[in-house]
Order: C-alpha cells, then structure tokens, then sequence
C-alpha cells in the first residue's frame, strides 16, 4: 500500500469506528432515558403501561404510612390536583419530608400505584426540582416557603 | 471597614486585570516595549489585590462579622475556625472568588516562567489570561459580590451547608478550582501561538508542564469529590454521573486527550492543530462547567440556588470567549500545518488512537449532560439520562483505549515497530490473562464477561507499563523522570481499572430494617446491630448507632453511623461509618427509626474500592513527576535556538 492508500484506509477505519460508537451510545440512550411525568399526566393516562419514569411533586401531608419495623413505606405525591399512591421499601434520603418536593424513579402496577426503586429529595432544603417547582406553578398552587426560612 | 477594603481591591485588581490584557495584547501586536513591560507589573498588582480582597473576606469570617450578607448566609458563631475560613468557598459568590485568586497565582506562576520566554509571546499569553481574569472579577462584582453589607446586621449567621462541614470538601474546591483554571494557562499559550503565527512546535514544549500540572491537579480534584461523595452524602457511591460531576470530567478527558497530544506535537511537529484545537477546547469545558453549575441549567445535587442573570452573563462570557478563540483558530491552525508522516503501527497512531478515543469519551458524556437542556428548551419533554445510559456508552471507546494502552507504550515513533521484540510482550499479556482470569473468577468467584475483561485489562496496563523501566534498571541504564511520570500514571490508571471493575461487580449492598441484636448477612460477613445512644455536637445533635461486623465467627470491626441534626438549618445529615481496607471497605449508614424498635439501615461490601482514588492519585503523582523532565527546564532556553530544531526522532520512550 502507498502511503496515501494506507491513510485512507486508516480515516475510513477512524470514521467507522466514531460512527459504531455514536450508534451504540444512541440506541442506550433511547433505551434508558427517562421522563417526567407529574400526577395530573399521569391521572391523564400520558404514562404507557410498564413504562419507567420519574415522579415529582409534593409528599402530601400526613400520607406517609411505614409498616412498623421494616422498610415498606407509602406516601401519595400530588402537584394539588391529582395525587398518585407510592410504595416505596429501601432507605428514603435525609431530606424527604412530608409536605416537601420529591422526585421518584420507578413504574406503575396494575392497581394505578407508582413502585419506586430509587427516591430523590434534594440536598439544600431552599432547593426545589424544577421540573417540580413547574408543575405546581401550573396547577395553579404555590409551593410553601423555604423550609429553612422561618 | 475591612470588607470594603476587600470590594475596593477587587476593583483595583479587575482594572488592572483589563490594564495587563490591553498592554498586553496590543503592545504585543505593536510591537511597543514599554507597554509590554507593564505587564508583568500589572500581574504582580493584580494578584496583590486579589490577595486583599480575599484577606477582607477570611477576615470577616473569621471575626463572624454577620453585617456581611454573604457571612451572614454561610457561616455562624458556633462554627469551628477551620470551617469558618472554609465557608469563603461555601457557597456561589465565595467559590467566584477563590476561582479568581486561584487563577491570579497561575498568572503569577506563568508570569514568572514566562520571563524566558520571547517577549511578545509572552505578552499575549499573558493578555489572554488578562481577559479570562477581567471577565470573571465583572461577573462577580455585576452579578454575584460577597461584599455586600447586611442592614441591620444578623444576630448571627445562618451556618454553613453541613454537607460543607467536612475537611475533604473544605479542600475539595480549591484543589478541583486549581485543575479547572490551570487550563486557561494551556489556552492562553494555544491562543499567543495562534496570534503570533509560529510555524515551529516550541509552544507545545511550553505548554506542556502547564497542561500537565492543571490535569494533575483536575485528577485530584475528581478523586476528593468522589471519595467525599461515598462517604459524605451518605449512600456509598463513588461516582453518580451528576451533571456537575460530568462538569469536571469532560474537560478531564480532553485535558488527558491534550498531554498526549501536545507529546506528538513536541517530538514530531504533528497534530499541531488538533493540539491547539484541544488546548482551546479543554479551557471551554471549564467555562462550560462553571455555567452548568453556577447558573442552575441543570438539577444537581451541587447546583446553587439559580439565578438567570449569571446564566446570561457566563452564556455571553462563554461565546465570547470560545467563538474568538475558534475564529483565531480558524484563521491561523491552516497555516501550522504538519506534513510529517508516520506508519501504522508507531506511536504517532497509537497516540492518534488515544485521542480520538478520549475525545468519543468526552462527547458522550457531554452528550448525557446536555441532553436534558436541549430537549427541555426545544419542548421535548422533561427527561432525565443516568447510569444506564452513561455506564454502557462510555465502555464502548473507553475498552479499547484501555487495551490499547499496554501495546501502545512499546510502540516506536515514526518508523514504526515494536522497540523490545514482541515475544516479551505476548508474554506480558499472557501472564495478565491469567492473573486477571484469577482475580475475578477464582477470588471474587464473578462468572460475567466483562469483570474478566476488566480484570485482565488492568494487570496487562500495570504490567506492561512497569516492563520498560524495570528492564531500564536491570541494565543500569538512565530512567529519566519522563519515564518514571509516564509509568506512574499509567499504573495508576491500571490500579482505577482493577478498582472500577471489582466495585461494580463484585459488590454487595443491602438496605435493612434491625432490631437491636438482629443480624443481617452479605455474602462472607455479618452485619449485627446494636442499638444505639443520643450524641450531641458543638453545632448538632443526632443518634449513634452500632453495629458490629463479624467473618467467621470473628468480630473484625465496629462501625458507629450517625444521623445529626444541624440546630441552626434544621437540616438532616447522614454521617456513614466506613471501615476502609485495602481491599475492601465495609459500610453501614442509618436510615431513620421505623418504629417497632427497629432503624432502617444501607449495609455494604466493597472490595478494591480504594484503588479507584489511589489510581487517581497515582495518576496525579505520575503527572508531577513527569513535569520535573529536565527537558521542561530547558524548554525555555529552546526558544533562543533555531525554531523547528528539536524534532527529534529517538526510539526514547518518552510520553
């Protein structure tokens, strides 16, 4: 092979190599990207059966339920016009709160409640997930104040 | 009084950060000696009151004067001194700050070195950083100034986050700050050859000790944040692939894409575009990262409260600052041109290989970070990648990289060819198959694919690195620190392979509900659970918990978690106990009480989880040691000879 030859066969080599990676990472991230869905698009049936997705809004006051002595733990997330029922039984973090934000990630089961496997409140409590801050703005409520600032 | 001494200094410093960048630059371009030498005068003012200003902030801290709004937010009396002095980076306008005073003692250091340097080169060099300096000292004076006054003043201040309150977080910052904004050295000297028009490669020289120290300082960095992040927030991972961590690993990957690059560069004259390209590039996602995290785009556990005006401010700051460093480059990287050729099997293409490599790596994390952004604001709904997304997409260039590596090292430079007779090497990888076979079927008993490939990857990198200097001192011939840098970091590099694969693999994690006396079992160890008693701390007060760790019968160890209560926040804290080994850490962090008697607990085994940070560390070491090379020293004295003179072509092994 010249030389020329030989770096032609080496950018086509290049050029199919970047092209199978960039194949790969596309069809893991269609495969595994999440959406967000709050309780009123959810209630609208927005979610496909079986369909992973991530939850936001706020733990209704008083919904939160523990079976004494293990994990398995229930709480209802609403964004003030619809509220969905989550079982959840690992550990919840620091800063899940009721009446504060939270975001879970899991499915729906048959009887409409949201099984989480991984639930996310944040780590600065003046802190409130966007795509939570958003859909209570749109149902019209307004978020309590800043649990720090009293 | 002392605080606005500081916000007075600030001032002074941004007016002489525009004074070096004008002098420098246009003086430069003139041609006008006098007002070059005023540079160098304007550097040593600037970092003078740099240095003031920050003194006013840690002296306001440290005298809690709460009639500063910023230590109003961000500290308290009953706050320890060390954290007190920590606080000044705790939160957005105090972390500005330090990034603009780390970025001073950079400009100093360069300033210094610099003096070797042809004049006019140096000017621009340091004009750029000039520009870099003025834009952030706007920023925080227009957008986000510590020195604010709080009238009244607080009775006392509202604490630091107590995530903060924790000594490898305190220094976590500045050493992570240091990494980032030493790429604007890199960038300054890409952008001085690209306006000065050099056709020789002695730039790359000069560039290198910088890159590499500002990468070795970024690895650091990293590592701090992700061993603070395991035992800190509480949960036991080491790496969550979180926008702001995506922040500071992008312009890791192209920084480690641009050491070896600029290696071509100064020993063959090849790849001097793609090398300036890198340089600008490795400085972009540092800016890109600070606007990911300061302007709040992105949900992070690290993000600041968002403000949209210091959105637009680092938006406008990032365009400028990329689109003319891109439009320089499109004007002058045609006329640098390399026409040097190399073979196919030499170390020019497995450098070559590495790049592009490293370069996929960097786009699809970049891709992962920004994917939420850009379907957010084109209206595509709000969604969210993570690990199964990153951890597959990044194996796919990041596994022949790896394997690559060990080969790579024994290649030659331009001609091509093995430089020791292949066999040794086939022997080197066999003796890797087996080893790596071993570790993961025999030891940690794991049947997958990948763990094996994993494993025989990294001893074949640990091995093959340490062939060349151990036949150097069998045959008493020199081991130059080049050497000695390069096998360093490729071992580290080897040890974050082994530490990487055994952590994802072989670990076992359990969440748990315990009564006092219950035990829960992973794999070869009990976990019993002891009950526990109430603790109080100077700013906090919480549960103790105990649980007692048992292998075959044998109690080995005790851990003692925490959950604290902050009084001034109100704030929950997980405080994990980890019992760390060289081979394993054991973990147990609590949950809260779930009534019955019984507390919620996250129990877990890792094995070889160290060696995720002591690779990065050694990598780090190998860096600094690298960067020692006689040649760096010499580098200077290089630019009074003919330019174009140093291609050497030596069958040396040099990185």
């Amino acid at each position: 092979m010249t030389p020329r030859q030989r770096r032609m066969v080496l950018v086509a080599g290049i050029v199919v190599g970047v092209g199978i990676a960039g194949a790969l990472a596309l069809q893991a991230f269609r495969q595994n990207v999440m959406f967000y869905f709050d309780p009123t698009q959810v209630e609208s049936g927005q979610v496909k059966p079986g369909q992973r997705f991530r939850l936001g809004g706020m733990v209704v006051k008083g919904s939160v339920q523990r079976t004494p002595g293990s994990l398995d733990v229930r709480f209802a997330v609403t964004d003030f016009r619809h509220s969905v029922p989550v079982q959840y039984s690992n550990v919840l973090p620091d800063l899940f709160k009721e009446g504060a934000g939270v975001v879970a990630h899991g499915r729906l089961n048959a009887a409409g409640v949201f099984v989480a496997d991984e639930v996310l409140a944040k780590h600065d409590e003046k802190y409130m997930p966007p795509e939570v801050a958003r859909s209570l703005k749109q149902a019209g409520a307004t978020p309590p104040p800043p649990a720090g600032a009293q | 009084m002392f605080i606005e001494l500081g916000h007075f200094s600030l001032i002074l410093a941004m007016a002489l950060a525009a004074a070096q960048a004008f002098f420098g630059l246009v003086g430069a371009a003139r041609n006008n000696e006098r007002w070059m030498s005023v540079v160098p005068t304007a550097v040593a003012g600037q970092f003078v009151f740099v240095a003031l200003a920050v003194a006013g902030l840690i002296h306001a801290f440290v005298q809690n004067d709460f009639s500063v709004t910023y230590v109003a937010e961000n500290s308290n009396s009953a706050l320890p001194l060390f954290y007190r002095v920590a606080a000044l980076w705790g939160a957005h306008e105090g972390s500005l700050v330090l990034w603009i005073t780390i970025l001073s003692l950079w400009t100093v250091a360069f300033a210094f070195s610099a003096a070797r340097l042809p004049r006019t080169f140096a000017a621009r060099a340091l004009g750029v950083l000039g520009i870099v300096s003025f834009g952030f000292m706007l920023f925080t004076l227009t957008t986000s100034n510590p020195f604010l006054r709080l009238i009244p003043a607080a009775a006392d201040g509202r604490d630091l986050n107590p995530l903060l309150q924790d000594f490898a977080l305190a220094v976590h910052p500045p050493i992570l700050y240091t990494g980032y904004v030493g790429f604007s050295v890199s960038f300054a000297v890409a952008c001085a050859a690209m306006l000065e028009g050099r056709r020789d490669q002695l730039w790359a020289r000069w560039m290198r000790p910088w890159t590499v120290m500002a990468w070795a300082f970024l690895s650091c960095g990293i590592a701090l944040g992700s061993w603070w992040a395991y035992y800190e927030l509480g949960w036991g991972g080491y790496w969550f692939w979180d926008p702001v961590e995506n922040a500071s690993f992008m312009p890791w990957l192209v920084g480690t894409a641009l050491i070896h690059s600029l290696a071509v560069t100064d020993k063959r004259g090849l790849f001097k575009s793609w090398s300036l390209l890198l340089a600008v590039a490795a400085f972009s996602l540092s800016l890109l990262g600070t606007f990911l995290v300061r302007s709040g785009v992105l949900v992070s556990v690290h993000s600041f409260a968002a403000d949209p005006s210091r959105g637009i401010f680092i938006l406008a700051f990032l365009i400028i600052m990329i689109g003319g460093a891109l439009a320089l480059y499109a004007w002058r990287a045609p006329s640098l041109g390399s026409e040097a050729g190399f073979e196919f099997v030499s170390r020019e293409a497995f450098l070559l290989f590495n790049n592009i490599l490293l370069v996929v790596a960097a786009a699809v994390v970049f891709g992962g970070t920004l994917a939420p952004l850009i379907s957010d604001t084109l209206g595509l709904g709000t969604l969210s990648v993570g690990k199964p997304y990153f951890n597959p997409s990044f194996l796919v260039p990041v596994l022949p990289l790896l394997a690559l590596l060990g080969v790579g090292i024994h290649v030659r430079w331009r001609r091509g060819g093995f430089v020791e007779p292949p066999r040794r090497l086939l022997v080197v990888a066999g003796i890797a198959l087996v080893l790596g076979v071993a570790l993961a079927v025999g030891v940690y008993a794991r049947h997958g694919v990948l763990t094996s490939v994993g494993a025989v990857i990294g001893c074949f990198i640990i091995l093959s690195s340490l062939l060349d200097p151990l036949d150097r001192l069998l045959r008493r011939t020199s081991l130059p620190p080049a050497i000695v840098g390069m096998t360093l970091a490729h071992v580290g590099v080897g040890m974050f392979v082994l530490g990487v694969t055994f952590v994802e693999s072989a670990t076992i994690e359990r969440d748990v509900a315990l009564t006092s006396g219950q035990t829960a079992v992973l794999g070869a160890y009990g976990f019993r659970y002891e009950g526990g008693q109430s603790i109080d701390g100077p700013n906090y007060d919480g549960f103790r918990g105990r649980v007692i760790v048992t292998r075959g019968g044998r109690e080995i160890a005790t851990l003692s978690p925490e959950k604290r209560r902050y009084y001034v926040q109100g704030s929950v804290m997980t405080e994990a106990a980890i019992q760390p080994g060289w081979n394993r850490d054991l973990f147990a962090a609590l949950g809260e009480d779930v009534g019955a008697g019984a507390w919620s607990l996250r129990l877990q085994y890792r094995p070889l989880i160290r060696f995720i940070w002591f690779g990065a560390l050694v990598m780090a070491i190998g860096g600094v040691v690298a960067m020692r090379d006689r040649r760096f020293r010499l580098a200077a004295e290089g630019a009074t000879e003919v330019p174009g003179a140093v291609a050497d072509g030596k069958a040396g092994a040099n990185p």
